[in-house]
């Protein structure tokens, strides 16, 4: 039998378009120039500073008490978790011991938050597949967190409840019956979520096998929390290096090595499993005591180089501080998460469908002004 | 009916044949007109109270009882609204693209029996006519699209262009295999032939795998998730009708619904009995059949509404891949097991 070649004699132009920053898939001012192919992805080069409030440089200014309530603005799902880096950081430079209350506290409202931030990501995700049914039940059970945050504090989003040294207020009364409730809730709606979309064929199809991301780029291009452990990299600051109350609880932490972007939605929905199984440890034990340890009313950090790091829901957040021993640094600087995990877009969004460019952002899980600061 | 019986005859008394007919036939459509404007709006606002029940939300019901104004308040500030034009945008293109969605989508309406009775137009290649009829609509998607000068909007003209070329086989397969057991074209005859039983029940399994086919290939065909590649809000921004606004954008957006309308109606008339009542309740009383007609419409929309709120979207290539590479294959097939069925007389009748 004969073969022919087909020669494609159509000359296929590439051209560009301007994905946001004004676009429901970015989540936020994010833009991204797109160089397409027909429906193909050939190059995405992100664009930032949309919303660039210079915090880093706000914080020179500032003192450290001041500095806690300008994180909350950066990555605003998980503000709980940011504050707690600066505070940490803090802490350590001055050798503060905060009371055992004030850690196990701080533990249980991280876990809720990064259980608040999955829940949110989860219907922004489902969302950006073309399924919006899902937004609202991620908000219902967000709803849930948010009230109890906003009985312990009084603000929702941007809690501020930490301060150098401990907690700004004691919990509220109520505070371990609600979350108790909310356990008890959300243990019955979090397998609906996997009814809803994990188990859907059109998802799965949709999900398998595109932007893949192997565990040397991932550890290369700097990626972490669930993007770095859905490729199969360990990095879980709760687990290398511990801090408050994640050393006195046992988790496991949720690897994958497809690292496709199935591999990273399933990693964020088990995390929500260990999330709950945290809060259960802790919830009952919540030593007596006092929720802050005393500190001076200015705070001066002695003279030389601090950083510390936790684990927010997007991945690994560092403080770095440059002390000369006055009332405000000489310079912050905050690695972001998103910033590192944004810097890999390119890489794995490139051979690409559109479509697959929008559900492969949507589990980078993208906070923007965590990346423009 | 009496009551169009006594116009008819009035009008034909008053003026000459040719002027009486072409005076019924502008009457006709004016009241088409009016009754499907108005059920398009209600369409909307059943989509969003059901969108709502599946999110656990409530739903428009402020405006009037239940919200049953609430649509018309949208309607009457989309008339009100400016329509905005962009500077490049090739404006007769741009201007004439919603009217050929519109109108192809109300032409189609008037073929369905509703009851023995009311049918506007009952002509022998019924089907054709239909599936003809709902391809052009693309064109104004594409125009839409085209004439924006807008690049999103373009590429969802294109998927647009793509996805409908290719699902106009599996609708027109489907309903080819159920014509293969009418041995007729036109809708009243079609509906006749039921009178010993729905074709889905006449046909049992060969019309079941049709009726699955057309459903999924019919929601391609309008637009709607899982396959609204074309609109995709959050890929394209709102694909071909980024650009449009007010009365134009207004449009499309009743055109979606009346092309959902018209799927389930050739659905309902195709395959479960139109106007015919289920096992011959109420056979007795004529008026009833628009109730039925109408009932098993609003089910099959309702299943629409259903696909639409619990899938999520489908990828470009995926959806080619479901039609060229399952759905069409199978349709072929059907199509010959159901031309045997009929040639061995295997078909259940009443």
């Amino acid at each position: 039998m004969d073969t022919t070649t087909i020669t494609n004699n159509f000359k296929s132009e590439e051209y560009f378009i301007n994905m946001g920053p004004q676009h429901p898939a970015t989540h936020g001012v994010l833009r991204l120039l797109l160089t397409i192919d027909g429906e193909i992805i050939k190059k995405v080069e992100p664009d930032l500073g949309y919303i660039h409030r210079s915090i880093e440089k706000m914080c020179e200014r500032d003192s450290y008490q001041q500095i806690v309530h300008l994180t909350d603005r950066m990555d605003y799902l998980s503000s709980h978790i940011n504050n707690e880096a600066v505070c940490l950081t803090v802490e350590n430079a001055l050798q503060v011991e905060v009371p055992e209350r004030v850690k196990v506290i701080r533990t249980i409202i991280d876990e809720l938050t990064r259980i608040a931030s999955h829940t949110l990501w989860w219907g922004v995700m489902g969302m950006d597949v073309g399924a919006l049914t899902t937004y609202f039940y991620g908000f219902r059970d967000r709803e849930m967190i948010n009230d109890i945050f906003e009985e312990t504090c009084g603000a929702r989003l941007t809690m501020n409840y930490n301060i150098p040294g401990g907690l700004m207020f004691d919990i509220h009364p109520n505070f371990v019956k609600r979350t108790k409730e909310f356990i008890a809730h959300f243990k019955t709606k979090l397998p609906e979520y996997d009814l809803l979309l994990t188990g859907n064929v059109i998802f799965q199809k949709r999900m398998k096998g595109i932007g893949i991301l192997s565990k040397e780029d991932a550890i290369s291009f700097g990626a972490s929390g669930p993007v770095g452990r859905a490729s199969g990299y360990s990095c879980d600051v709760r687990k290398h290096h511990s801090y408050s109350a994640y050393d006195r609880v046992t988790f496991n932490e949720i690897l994958k090595t497809e690292g496709d972007t199935l591999a990273r939605y399933q990693v964020r929905i088990l995390e929500m499993w260990e999330s709950l199984s945290i809060i259960e440890q802790l919830i009952d034990n919540i030593p007596e005591g006092d929720f802050f340890a005393k500190t001076n009313t200015v705070i001066k950090l002695p003279e030389g180089e601090f950083y510390e790091k936790v684990e927010t829901a997007r991945g690994e957040l560092g403080v770095y501080i440059v002390s000369t021993g006055t009332k405000n640094p000489y310079r912050m600087k905050f690695r972001s998460p998103g910033f590192s995990n944004l810097s890999l877009l390119n890489h794995i969004a490139v051979g690409g469908k559109i479509g697959d460019l929008v559900a492969t952002m949507a589990t980078l899980d993208l906070v923007i002004p965590d990346i423009d600061r | 009916m009496n009551i169009t019986k006594n116009i008819h005859e009035w009008l034909f008394s008053l003026m000459p044949e040719a002027a009486a007919s072409i005076v019924e036939m502008v009457l006709i459509a004016v009241v088409y007109l009016i009754i499907f404007a108005v059920a398009g709006l209600y369409l909307v606002l059943l989509e969003r109270r059901v969108a709502a029940w599946f999110q656990l939300r409530l739903g428009p019901n402020r405006v009037g009882y239940q919200g049953l104004l609430q649509t018309m308040a949208d309607a009457l500030k989309l008339v009100s609204k400016e329509l905005t034009v962009t500077i490049k945008a090739d404006k007769f293109l741009y201007n004439l693209a919603p009217y050929f969605v519109i109108v192809t989508a109300l032409m189609a309406l008037s073929l369905f029996p509703f009851s023995e009775e009311f049918q506007a137009f009952d002509i022998n290649i019924g089907i054709f006519f239909l599936t003809s009829i709902s391809s052009i609509g693309v064109i104004g998607i594409l125009l839409a699209g085209w004439s924006s000068n807008n690049k999103f909007s373009l590429i969802g003209a294109m998927r647009s262009g793509v996805q409908t070329i290719s699902y106009e086989l599996s609708v027109g397969l489907s309903l080819l295999t159920m014509v293969v057991m009418t041995g007729s074209l036109q809708l009243s005859q079609i509906v006749e032939v039921q009178k010993s039983g729905w074709l889905i029940v006449q046909g049992h399994i060969p019309a079941i795998i049709a009726f699955c086919i057309y459903m999924i290939a019919g929601t391609a065909e309008t637009n709607r998730a899982p396959f609204d590649l074309v609109e995709a809000e959050s890929e394209l921004g709102a694909g071909f009708h980024t650009e449009y606004s007010g009365m134009k954008f207004a449009y499309f957006f009743l055109a979606e619904f009346i092309n959902m309308f018209i799927i389930a109606a050739i659905a309902t008339t195709v395959f479960f009995g139109a106007y015919l009542s289920p096992f011959g309740i109420t056979e007795s009383i004529p008026l009833l059949g628009v109730f039925w007609f109408l009932a098993k419409t609003l089910v099959l929309i309702f299943l629409m509404m259903w696909f639409r709120w619990t899938f999520p979207r489908l990828r470009i290539d995926q959806l080619l891949v479901l039609e060229w590479k399952y759905l069409l294959p199978l349709n072929l097939m059907n199509l010959v097991l159901m031309a045997l069925m009929v040639l061995l007389g295997l078909t259940i009748k009443f």
